[in-house]
């Protein structure tokens, strides 16, 4: 056996320890056979009386390994993934009905498979860790808690308390697990075995209740019960607020739904029929592929050129003090960087370095953060409005006004007094990079590293290339992000970048709908129905029409008539010039501020664009979507982006496209790239060429080639627990 | 084949709760002194009739178990009587009738009762749930919500303020209490009577007469916690032109929660002879309908026409329109649809004032319009319910 081994001991009490390669224990094939194969041996062997059941390693068992459950869509047919859940299942089931009792002695952290197999258990004890959390988070990857998690639960904790913790995959600490009864007990690390094998002295009874002639399930009376019946509508009515673009949560409740009504095996039957579903649905691919592998392998140097030792920032400069300055500040001080932080003068830079006293003020507050550490965060902060002290940085990021002269002008200051080898970053969300860095002393090792705002919220960083930046400087720069703890995306320059340009799809596809005559509130509503956070007129007015409007006129400026400009360009005009009204910070723009109301859409609207009756939400949701995904599609023929994976990941973490269609170029090919172009065709002659696909997308089609290729699955090597 | 009707009863509608005067009377009880009343009434041969249709919305408990032959034994009919029982939630009473009349049209049967029983404060709403609203999978694609917010959701599209429906409900109050005060209602009413023969009820316990604006005004929002609790969420997947709902119903605009019954007994020509019966009414046409169920409680305008276009008739063809008062912004979005004027719907008051015993108000009202249609000296009537999960009936009656 590879990953666990089991130990006989004189009292008859066997340690079966999980113990796989690598630093963590994760349900996988060479597993489950393990676990068949180990109980079996118990089964047969008269000598073992009870087993124990425990890890090697700092946690007992993270869960299924993603990189296998990834693959479910497009391989396996519905009944070759229930069969592959049934497995598992059976797995569990041999355990509670080995005849002799098992009981889990939980070390440290156990997720979903690691938690489905401590219930599968007759005794769960943890160790008394507030890092060994227990839970069934699959709900998060767009699964549910396959091999009885749902059942288990159900019955162990109750309809409520199960329907709690599945529906948000939340997990627990041990008091709260302890409290829930999801656990039996509680002990300290030292006392974790002994505890296991007092128990095991007590002669427990190895049948679970299910398995007593005569058990009743818990809901067998079905929706007679008129508090359930109640229960069950109050949960299906709360799945709308997640909306209709996820089909796990309605699977886990359902799940739930009859898991608690039927006879246990036909409880578990039924529950691996809807993992089945979820796990050849496209939804959980596109989830766990972006948001799990995409994301980490990133975060692990998917896109970091081979060949460079590895930077360590120890002294960065920001260049700034505003509020991206006072951000990259914060998040930089926070890893354990020296912050030099500049502004005009040193009271606007002690501005800058407040707000990280503010965010440190509040994880104090909350009990988050001690207040030692806190300081010693703070004191890594040195504002000033002297370009001296930026001596012996490794690199400074540059996050001043958005102004070609003034950037330059600033970077000429910087390099003045910086060590040779520092590199330079720009945080512009907009201007050029290759234009910025014709101010610098060595244009390779000029980047730009876009953050977004919230700085400390936000945990995408957009890497971009400039023509002449090197492979070292984009090492060093994925460095530095890396000891921020952010995720990576590597663009080439061009305007707008890549996230700045497909989200102005967003916000004008939204604003050209008004014009449409479609009804502001549907605009809204249609954006937040395909999973998109806030609606683009509400983020139009938090942007403030300005911003949209200047990079339309500098592209005017620059391209004259060859450019042509975004759809939603006349309405956002007329609010801003002929209506007057161009974002909150003015009063507001298509929505009004009452003092001490909520806000809500300006009532003229109606008056400037009159409201026409025909229009259908579900054409504005695929118009939405296809826009942005369109655009990505361009980004990747104009090699402004490289890979399916920066695309996915930086329209997920970028501007909070969602999550299900797991980002743009994972939506494309969700719907199948055929399809696509077909629908574009419809689109385009309907609402404009935004929508018309190019002949390379059409070659694509013609070939059926998808954007993800298997070769696009290769950058992660480790498996990745769920 | 025509079907007449000859006679109908109710019960007074008593609180729907556990201090309501009707709460120590079963359904099956209700429905007993109901049959009663119409034998004794009519000096009835029962051996002439042949089915008795009693419904309910919730079909379960004592009342379950086809109460109507439970029914017909204890009020003891001929037992060659047949019983049925049927459920299409508020639809039901009135379609039981509609089913009585319809076996009479086809020549099937002569005569029979049709009709419904509700003890709300007995079998409270729930006890019959359902897939519809409780099994996820069904009440999920289906896009479920409570009624109250397909009352507040008509409300939002439509722009009824909080004043608007109140002021509908104040209406409704004034006018049944001026039908009360004139005994409109006095020929179809049963007091209804305890084990030892007392009366226990005799008048319509719900009404709150001078319900003003003022007092209507410091009730809460009844369906705001169902909202906020992802309802509102599901609403506005299926009508995405809300912003957000207002919040408009509560009790007192709401139809009230109570206890009775009613039942119409209808036959056939040959049938009145026999029993020696003078036709009060015939029926003219019957109709039901589905409808958008997240709404729910749209139906009644598309299912009226239907029975309108049933009959050979048109909208001015109708002298009164009953739309029973499950909300008040049910009403007034008919009325807004069909064009009919405050001064032909609901005239002596409704639901919201006298009470909405599920099953059985669609018999109860029919009745009503039947026995307005005498004192005025009309012709025609259209009665109208909205059903649970979009659904709708209407009939329509004519004097002979």
């Amino acid at each position: 056996m590879k990953t666990m081994r089991l130990e006989k001991a004189e009292d008859g009490f066997a340690i079966l320890t999980l113990d796989a390669e690598g630093s963590m224990n994760v349900v996988n094939d060479a597993f489950i056979a393990d676990m068949e194969a180990a109980t079996k041996q118990i089964v047969a062997d008269e000598s073992i009386k009870g087993v124990i059941l425990t890890s090697a390693k700092k946690t007992f068992m993270a869960g299924a390994d993603l990189k296998q459950l990834v693959n479910g869509f497009g391989t396996l047919t519905p009944q070759e993934a229930y069969a592959f859940s049934k497995r598992a299942t059976d797995m569990h089931r041999a355990i509670e009905q080995s005849g002799k009792p098992w009981v889990a002695a939980i070390n440290g952290l156990a997720l979903g498979g690691g938690f489905e197999l401590a219930l599968a258990c007759h005794r769960r004890i943890l160790v008394d860790d507030a890092k060994a959390q227990v839970g069934l988070p699959e709900v998060n990857v767009g699964l549910l808690p396959g091999s009885g998690g749902t059942v288990r639960l159900g019955i162990i904790a109750g309809m409520k308390i199960a329907l709690d913790l599945l529906l948000s995959g939340r997990s627990v600490g041990p008091q709260e697990a302890l409290k829930l009864k999801i656990v039996d007990e509680v002990v300290p690390a030292d006392k974790l075995i002994d505890a296991a094998k007092a128990w095991l002295a007590t002669v427990p009874d190895p049948v679970k209740p299910w398995d007593v002639k005569g058990w009743t399930p818990p809901q067998k009376k079905g929706l007679t019960v008129p508090e359930d019946s109640a229960a069950y509508m109050m949960y299906t009515g709360g799945l709308a607020k997640v909306g209709y673009n996820q089909p796990a949560p309605a699977a886990i409740l359902n799940s739930v739904f009859h898991g608690l009504q039927l006879p246990f095996d036909k409880a578990l039957a039924v529950e691996g029929k809807y993992f089945a579903k979820l796990l050849t649905d496209p939804v959980a691919r596109n989830i766990i592929r972006t948001t799990f592998i995409s994301k980490q392998a990133a975060e692990k140097g998917a896109r970091r050129p081979e060949g460079f030792p590895k930077f360590e920032a120890k002294k960065v400069g920001v260049l700034g003090a505003g509020m991206m300055g006072a951000g990259i500040a914060f998040v930089s001080a926070n890893a354990g960087i020296d912050v030099v932080l500049i502004d005009r003068d040193t009271a606007t830079a002690q501005k800058g370095k407040d707000y990280s006293a503010k965010v440190l003020g509040k994880l104090v507050e909350k009990g988050k953060l001690t207040q030692d550490k806190a300081d010693a965060v703070l004191a890594r902060i040195t504002p000033t409005d002297d370009f001296a002290l930026l001596d012996g940085c490794d690199m400074v990021v540059e996050a001043v006004f958005e102004d070609t002269a003034i950037k330059a002008e600033t970077t000429k200051k910087a390099e003045a007094v910086l060590p040779a080898q520092a590199i330079f970053a720009s945080n512009t969300s907009t201007l050029p990079i290759s234009q910025l860095a014709q101010a610098s002393r060595s244009p390779d090792q000029f980047i730009g590293l876009h953050f977004f705002s919230p700085v400390d919220r936000m945990g995408l960083v957009e890497v971009i290339m400039g023509k002449q930046t090197s492979k070292e400087t984009l090492a060093k720069g994925l460095d530095f992000i890396a000891q921020l703890r952010k995720t990576p995306i590597v663009v080439n320059d061009s305007r707008g970048f890549y996230t700045s340009r497909v989200f102005q799809m967003l916000i004008h596809e939204g604003a050209a709908m008004l014009a449409e005559g479609v009804p502001p509130a549907v605009i809204e509503n249609a954006a937040k129905a395909v999973g998109m956070p806030v609606g683009p007129l509400a983020l139009l007015d938090e942007l403030t029409l300005d911003l949209p409007l200047k990079i339309v006129d500098q592209a005017i400026a620059e391209e004259g008539d060859k450019y042509t400009p975004p759809a939603g360009t006349a309405v956002m005009r007329r609010m801003k010039d002929e209506i007057g009204r161009s974002g909150r910070k003015t009063g507001g723009a298509f929505y009004d501020y009452p003092e001490g109301g909520k806000k809500h859409l300006w009532k003229g609207l109606a008056d400037h664009f009159p409201v026409k009756q025909d229009w259908d939400v579900e054409e504005l949701k695929k118009r939405y979507l296809y826009a942005q995904a369109m655009e990505t599609a361009r980004c990747l023929e104009e090699n402004v982006l490289e890979t399916p994976q920066d695309a996915d990941l930086g329209a997920i973490y970028g501007w909070g496209f969602p999550a299900w269609t797991g980002g743009t170029i994972s939506y494309i090919d969700t719907i199948g790239i055929k399809k696509f172009v077909e629908e574009s065709d419809r689109l385009a002659q309907l609402y404009g060429p935004r929508f018309l696909p190019s002949a390379w997308l059409r070659d694509k089609a013609a070939k059926g080639e998808d954007f993800y290729t298997p070769a696009s699955e290769t950058r992660v090597k480790e498996p990745m627990p769920a | 084949m025509e079907a007449y009707v000859y006679d109908h009863v109710r019960t007074p509608r008593g609180k729907g709760r556990p201090d309501g005067a009707l709460h120590e009377i079963t359904s099956v009880e209700m429905a007993t002194q109901l049959l009663k009343a119409l034998q004794s009434r009519n000096d009835l041969d029962t051996g002439l009739l042949d089915d008795v249709i009693i419904g309910m919305a919730q079909p379960v408990g004592e009342q379950g178990g086809v109460l109507a032959r439970a029914a017909v034994l204890q009020a003891g009919y001929a037992q060659t009587v047949a019983g049925q029982q049927i459920h299409r939630f508020c639809a039901t009473g009135l379609d039981a009738v509609s089913l009585i009349a319809a076996q009479v049209h086809s020549g099937m049967i002569q005569a029979g009762i049709g009709g419904g029983v509700e003890s709300m404060s007995r079998t409270v709403m729930g006890y019959d749930s359902g897939a519809w609203t409780s099994d996820p999978s069904v009440a999920f694609s289906n896009y479920y919500a409570p009624q109250g917010i397909g009352a507040d959701l008509i409300a939002t599209l439509d722009g009824y303020t909080r004043e608007d429906v109140d002021n509908f409900a104040v209406e409704s109050q004034r006018k049944a209490a001026h039908a009360w005060e004139n005994g409109y209602f006095k020929k179809a009413i049963v007091p209804i009577k305890d084990v030892l023969g007392d009366v226990v009820l005799d008048h319509d316990e719900h009404m709150r007469p001078g319900t003003t604006l003022e007092s209507l005004a410091k009730l809460k929002p009844a369906f705001e916690g169902f909202g906020k609790a992802g309802f509102e969420a599901v609403a506005k997947a299926k009508y995405p032109e809300i912003e957000e709902l207002n919040y408009v119903h509560h009790g007192g605009n709401s139809s009230g929660i109570v206890d009775g019954a009613g039942l119409v007994l209808v036959g056939s020509k040959e049938f009145g002879e026999k029993a020696g019966l003078k036709p009060r009414g015939r029926i003219r046409s019957y109709a039901n309908i589905g409808s958008e169920p997240t709404i729910m409680l749209t139906a009644p305008a598309a299912v009226s026409r239907k029975a309108l276009k049933a009959a050979g008739m048109t909208e001015k063809d109708i002298d009164l329109w009953e739309l029973n008062e499950a909300f008040a912004s049910v009403v007034m979005r008919f009325q807004r649809e069909l064009n009919v004027p405050d001064d032909k719907i609901n005239v002596n008051g409704g639901a919201i004032a006298m009470g909405h015993p599920l099953g059985a108000t669609g018999a109860m009202i029919l009745g009503t319009v039947l026995d307005e249609l005498e004192r005025r000296n009309a012709e025609t009537g259209l009665i109208t319910l909205c059903a649970a999960n979009g659904l709708g009936t209407a009939a329509i009656i004519e004097r002979v």
